[in-house]
């Protein structure tokens, strides 16, 4: 799984000068950035979207807006920080257009007490994901992800796919710490809740 | 509570008393350790994979434009 590089102290981020180069007319730098980046942008956006083809068309549209205002791009921000904000526009923008009518937002905040309060208190197996196979694991964590709201599973994603921090995922989304902690809170327990029925233990003889 | 002791930000202190806690409440315990493994599960399984042909075609889409002023 990709990880994100964090610069500590006064030590300059890659990005930085990949950045410059590619302002400078530098595509090859450009996509060194593409190469980089583009499998976690293309994550981000299908678990927007729910869509492949709409999440192909994400990726591309997030890059090519990113290169054409790549001298708008404010050094004080991290590179992958700002595409990923494109990204999270352009990807809420398709889904407005599949769900024309409905309310799509990151910041609107979704009242519901699911899995606050743990309702199974089943233990689980072990390695409960060993009962399954790769394909039929697959499909079970994406069925249960795709039943979140789209601001509990952008922020899950964020936080605890790609590892980034509460505050880096705020900037990105345009949420207040306290709203990234709390979405992500509701995010993991409902994941929890959910994963339960496949996972639990069945000696507790809860089935 | 539960996220501040899974992301390792809670102080010492809390933490002794959250640990005294869950020793004595099976309930906590599961949901901390299910919720952790959520977590893993979630972090070990690419759900989303950019197959190559995919990811070479959005590329040279992308590199064209880019050369072309967009």
């Amino acid at each position: 799984m990709a990880t994100i590089q964090v610069t500590e102290g006064n030590e300059q981020h890659p990005d930085v000068a990949l950045v410059a180069s590619a302002v400078a007319g530098d595509v090859h730098a450009f996509e060194a950035l593409i190469r980089k980046y583009d499998r976690q942008i293309f994550r981000i956006a299908q678990h927007i979207t729910q869509n492949r083809e709409d999440a192909e068309d994400v990726m591309q549209d997030a890059f090519l807006k990113a290169y054409e205002k790549l001298d708008q791009f404010q050094g004080n921000s991290k590179f992958y920080t700002w595409l990923v904000r494109i990204a999270v526009n352009e990807s809420l923008m398709r889904l407005r257009k599949r769900r024309t009518g409905k309310m799509v937002s990151i910041d609107e905040d979704i009242e519901t007490d699911e899995g606050s309060v743990p309702r199974d208190l089943a233990d689980w197996s072990p390695n409960p994901e060993q009962n399954y196979s790769q394909t039929e694991l697959a499909k079970i964590l994406r069925k249960t992800i795709q039943g979140l709201p789209p601001g509990f599973r952008v922020v899950f994603v964020l936080r605890d796919v790609d590892g980034l921090s509460t505050e880096e995922t705020a900037e990105m989304l345009g949420l207040s710490v306290p709203a990234v902690k709390s979405r992500l809170l509701r995010a993991r327990l409902q994941l929890r809740e959910r994963l339960s029925r496949y996972f639990r233990s069945k000696k507790g003889g809860v089935e | 509570m539960l996220d501040e002791l899974i992301d390792g930000t809670v102080s010492a202190e809390t933490r002794t008393r959250l640990e005294e806690h869950l020793g004595g409440c099976a309930h906590c315990v599961v949901t901390l350790n299910t919720t952790r493994k959520t977590i893993e599960v979630y972090r070990s399984n690419e759900l989303y994979a950019l197959p190559k042909g995919v990811r070479d075609r959005l590329h040279a889409a992308i590199v064209a434009r880019c050369k072309n002023g967009c």
